[in-house]
């Protein structure tokens, strides 16, 4: 069914844009920040309050969502997360999940617990059918913007001095830093620029997956097999897993009901058994 | 074998020992009532509204019955059974309660219901709505409602009201099982038609493919069942891909147009028809009261039907504390059964059979109400009285 | 000394060890009233301690330990409900499936990063958790498995029926976690277990000084399953129920905290862990039914910054 694949690559894209930022987190600090998933929820609750509270347009508030993100990721990237890069992987998860459960019930308590909706302008409701495809505004709407980013991301990093910085720093940040690169800066503009992602994606995806304080915990799994799946070394890694991971769970349940949550995680535990390192990593590069 | 006999009798003397404790200490001292909801957690709103509920209840009430003092003890249980039954046991064995409530989710009470039975203590479920909870234990009696309860009702209305075939879309867990098989068997008594019964994951659902099919299937209506929370979601979903404009209606139990979060859904909830025994909007002047006091003590927030279990709750203990003197045990679970007064969302009776809740039914309609300040509210407009729950096995 | 001398010095029993032992004893007779707390973190401590012989010894992140643990859970109650109450039948199949388990799982976690690892190990606690909500018919779904009725505990010195105090239960815990913490010490102070510490170290080279790495990971990760399968049965028998929640997530993540604040690498981290853990949820719990989640998260970023050791060593913090 057409229809399904759209909404399949939809999720997807919405996925890939939530998980980016922690992918290159992993990938260039060998961070497990499991905490990535409260970035995007703050961006999805920053775009929430400025459209009910203020009347701030939807279209105003996703750049809003995205500098929000990317703020609080700059200020913690050096004052808590900078000391945490050569602690071990245990220390990592630990701390990250202290985070996750700080900034859960922080929302909790400022906001409540009430599932927040977000109302959408009238140009982004209903859908087009063109003959056997329908094909929700909304959901084209985050394959458009989506695609957008992908392609700036996959053009900073490939056609800029900065993208060039940053691929150095991933494969070998000792060396990179004794080329003279200011690493703790690309480090910090790169976690500020992922938290960012995550809180547009989070902003984005309030519609469809729904936003209220358990967000970061409910959703952190799917962020984490993106990144194992999808390697950390590339943009494009992440990205096709993405997609596999968004078509493969809509399609398994519409044709195979009964086993819906199971489809995702066994295809990626296949995967992971087939391919430790993920499915397009980079053979020889990264940790 | 006599060990086995010594033991027997060694563990009913110690338990009765233990009772006889109980009664002793209830002469004089504080009553105390062991609260036990998911204040943290996925059920967290649950908690919330009844706990305000509770509270409001002892504000309006006081905290004095049969001449002593009440005291409420508020435990988390984060709705995971086995700190339910960890909280409590000790709650019975330590702080020697008289009554134990709450119970947000179904297998929290199912797993405390043994510890009923044996420390003869009643156990008040205020939230918990699958039918064979009451059944697990005789000490058992419900405030809330069962989902057979008002689901019923929903399929006989659907048949009255011109829809031959449907789907169903339930969440897949046991109050969606509950509501599935109740909802398909009502219907096909009437002469329905079930075209298709649909499952969604409890957790992180995507209801693009679930609704895809519906439009395939093409029924006259989609029944839908869903814990509150996903119903904001899920409704907008529906109207994202067109299935408000396709002609199939839309009906579901009230779960899913949850006072609690009803105003906040926006227009994609308007003409929502649904069944449920309790709605913030009820015309009474008991239910005003009672609506007004709430969002009062509570900055604004509107009461549900979780509140209500839970204002109800306490009015069933607070009158049995009355009647047996402030006696716990079997004295207290007596007068707890064939109560039967007039709730906020209408006339009530605990049935003393089966120690569960007899209510109306209403079916609803989801419309924007003028006189109170234009928010959304499910409006009644047909009511199936004193329905009893038909999930009790014979 | 030489090297054997000192390893042997190493692995011997330490006065506080034996302080321990018998402090848990004189809980065990000193607060009934608590037998039910106490049994709580018993559990747990038994829980983390089968997480220390693979997080703390051979170096292996699990995200996912919850699914032995559940495992263990389920088959104890349904060996109880359908085959026979006695609870050390129910205890031994407990643990000879979930080492089975442990046994196939362990094949899933010999290659890859952490990360990878970390992803398997949760992916396989969210297949059990919705393979125990599908077969409802076994496990009783989301309503969880009742009529879980224990028979009496047979022991040398008689029959005892689990109490409604749960002094039974906890003596019963208590009993199995001192049998397993004396087989893992036994196990961890061996030429295996120093093995496995060399692998944790330092994996490429343990391999290239001829350890067969994948064997000993099998067998410690198996192990491990079967231990986490042991407090898992003492969960359901105790408390008489298993529910869905024993795959969750939150359990695997919880007993990784616990580890963590106890320390590893030890044995005993799981001991200490629980107890903090568990009387410190239960004092913020009680002060704040609703945030103390928020509390717990805002000390283990502390934990974590400030380091276990600087923190239970306060006079260290005014160190020049």
């Amino acid at each position: 069914m057409l229809t399904l694949l759209f909404d399949g690559i939809a999720y997807g894209m919405l996925l890939f844009v939530l998980a980016v930022g922690l992918a290159v987190t992993l990938g260039l600090m060998n961070f497990i920040n499991l905490a990535h998933g409260a970035f995007a929820m703050a961006g999805g609750y920053i775009t929430v309050l400025l459209m009910n509270r203020l009347g701030v347009p939807f279209l105003v508030c996703l750049p809003l969502a995205f500098l929000g993100a990317a703020l609080i990721g700059a200020v913690l990237e050096p004052l808590l997360y900078r000391r945490m890069y050569a602690r071990p992987h245990l220390d990592q998860v630990l701390f990250s999940i202290g985070l996750v459960f700080m900034a859960v019930t922080a929302v909790d308590y400022f906001v409540g617990g009430t599932p927040q909706n977000v109302q959408l302008p009238a140009w982004l409701r209903g859908r087009f059918d063109i003959d056997w495809v329908g094909i929700g505004k909304y959901r084209l709407f985050i394959i458009v913007v989506c695609g957008a980013l992908t392609l700036a991301l996959q053009a900073v990093l490939t056609h800029t001095r900065f993208g060039a910085q940053l691929r150095a720093s991933v494969d070998d940040p000792r060396v990179a830093g004794g080329l003279g690169l200011n690493v703790n800066r690309i480090f910090l503009l790169t976690f500020a620029v992922g938290s960012g992602l995550a809180g547009l994606g989070g902003a984005l995806g309030a519609d469809v997956l729904g936003l209220d304080p358990t967000f970061p915990l409910k959703f952190m799994i799917y962020f984490l097999i993106v990144c194992a799946v999808g390697g950390t070394t590339t943009i494009t890694g992440p990205l096709l897993a993405a997609l596999l991971l968004g078509i493969a769970d809509v399609a398994g349940k519409y044709y195979v009901p009964k086993l819906g949550a199971f489809i995702v995680y066994a295809l990626m535990l296949v995967i992971l058994m087939v391919r430790p390192q993920g499915l397009f990593a980079r053979a020889g590069g990264g940790k | 074998m006599t060990t086995k006999r010594q033991l027997l009798k060694l563990s009913l003397g110690l338990v009765a020992a233990a009772s006889g404790a109980t009664v002793g200490a209830a002469d004089t001292g504080p009553i105390k009532i062991g609260l036990i909801l998911p204040m943290t957690g996925q059920q967290a709103s649950t908690g919330r509204q009844i706990d305000a509920a509770v509270k409001l209840w002892v504000a309006q009430n006081g905290d004095k019955v049969a001449g002593r003092k009440v005291e409420i003890i508020l435990k988390d249980d984060g709705a995971v059974p086995d700190a339910t039954k960890r909280i409590a046991q000790e709650l019975i064995v330590n702080d020697k309660v008289s009554v134990i409530a709450g119970f947000g989710i179904t297998p929290t009470a199912l797993a405390t219901a043994p510890l009923a039975t044996q420390s003869k203590t009643p156990l008040v479920v205020m939230a918990a709505a699958t039918s064979s909870i009451t059944e697990a234990s005789p000490y058992i009696v419900r405030t809330s409602f069962t989902l057979p309860q008002v689901t019923t009702p929903m399929a006989d209305w659907a048949i009255k009201n011109n829809i031959k075939k449907a789907v169903t879309l339930v969440a897949d867990y046991g109050p969606g099982f509950d509501a599935e098989k109740y909802f398909d068997s009502q219907f096909r008594l009437n002469g329905g038609q079930v075209l298709d019964k649909l499952r969604t994951p409890l957790r992180a659902p995507d209801f693009a493919p679930v609704l895809q099919k519906v439009l395939d299937a093409k029924p006259d209506a989609l029944f839908v069942f869903l814990p509150s929370g996903q119903g904001a979601t899920f409704m907008k979903q529906f109207a994202e891909r067109g299935l408000d404009k396709s002609g199939i209606r839309l009906i579901a139990t009230g779960d899913v147009t949850d006072d609690d979060q009803l105003n906040d859904m926006g227009d994609v909830a308007l003409g929502v028809v649904n069944s449920h025994h309790y709605s913030a909007a009820h015309p009474s002047p008991t239910n005003k009261k009672f609506v007004d006091a709430f969002q009062a003590a509570n900055k604004g927030m509107r009461p549900n039907f979780m509140a209500v279990g839970g204002y109800d709750g306490m009015r069933v203990i607070y009158k049995a504390l009355e009647a047996s003197k402030g006696a716990g045990g079997d004295a207290l679970l007596a007068a707890m059964k064939g109560q039967i007064f007039e709730s906020p969302r209408g006339p009530v009776l605990i049935d003393a059979q089966t120690r569960d809740i007899v209510q109306d039914v209403f079916i609803r309609k989801v419309q924007r109400v003028p006189a109170m300040g234009n928010g959304l509210y499910n409006v009644e407009f047909d009511v199936i009285k004193a329905v009893k729950d038909p999930g009790k096995t014979k | 000394m030489s090297a054997a001398a000192g390893l042997k010095w190493a692995a011997r029993w330490r006065w506080w060890e034996g302080a321990l032992l018998l402090a848990l004893l004189a809980s065990w007779l000193l607060l009934p009233s608590h037998a039910l707390l106490l049994n709580e973190i018993a559990i747990l401590a038994l829980f983390a301690l089968s997480l220390d012989l693979i997080l703390g010894y051979a170096g292996i992140v699990s995200l996912g330990h919850a699914a032995f643990f559940g495992f263990g859970a389920y088959a104890a109650a349904l060996v109880a409900k359908l085959v026979m109450p006695d609870p050390w039948v129910g205890m031994l199949v407990a643990i000879t499936l979930a080492a089975v388990l442990g046994a196939v799982c362990s094949l899933l976690i010999l290659r890859g990063s952490d990360l990878t690892r970390l992803m398997v190990t949760l992916g396989v606690a969210l297949i059990l958790y919705e393979l125990a909500n599908k077969l409802d018919w076994l496990t009783g779904g989301a309503d969880g498995l009742q009529g879980v009725v224990m028979g009496p505990l047979l022991t040398p010195l008689g029959a005892f029926d689990f109490d409604l105090a749960g002094r039974t239960a906890y003596a019963y815990t208590l009993v199995v976690l001192v049998l397993c913490l004396y087989v893992a010490r036994r196990l961890v102070h061996s030429p295996f277990g120093y093995s496995l510490q060399a692998l944790r170290d330092n994996r490429l080279r343990a391999a290239s000084i001829g350890l067969s790495v994948n064997a000993r990971l099998i067998a410690v990760y198996t192990i491990a399953a079967a231990i986490a399968g042991a407090a898992g049965a003492l969960q359901a028998q105790t408390s008489g129920f298993a529910s869905l929640d024993v795959f969750d997530f939150h359990r695997s993540a919880g007993v990784m905290l616990v580890l963590v604040i106890g320390g590893t690498g030890y044995l005993y981290g799981g001991i200490f862990g629980a107890i903090v853990f568990t009387l410190l949820k239960e004092a913020v719990s009680a002060w704040t039914p609703q945030y103390w989640n928020f509390w717990l998260g805002l000390f283990l970023v502390v934990l974590v910054l400030v380091g276990r050791e600087r923190l239970i060593r306060p006079w260290a913090w005014f160190k020049p």
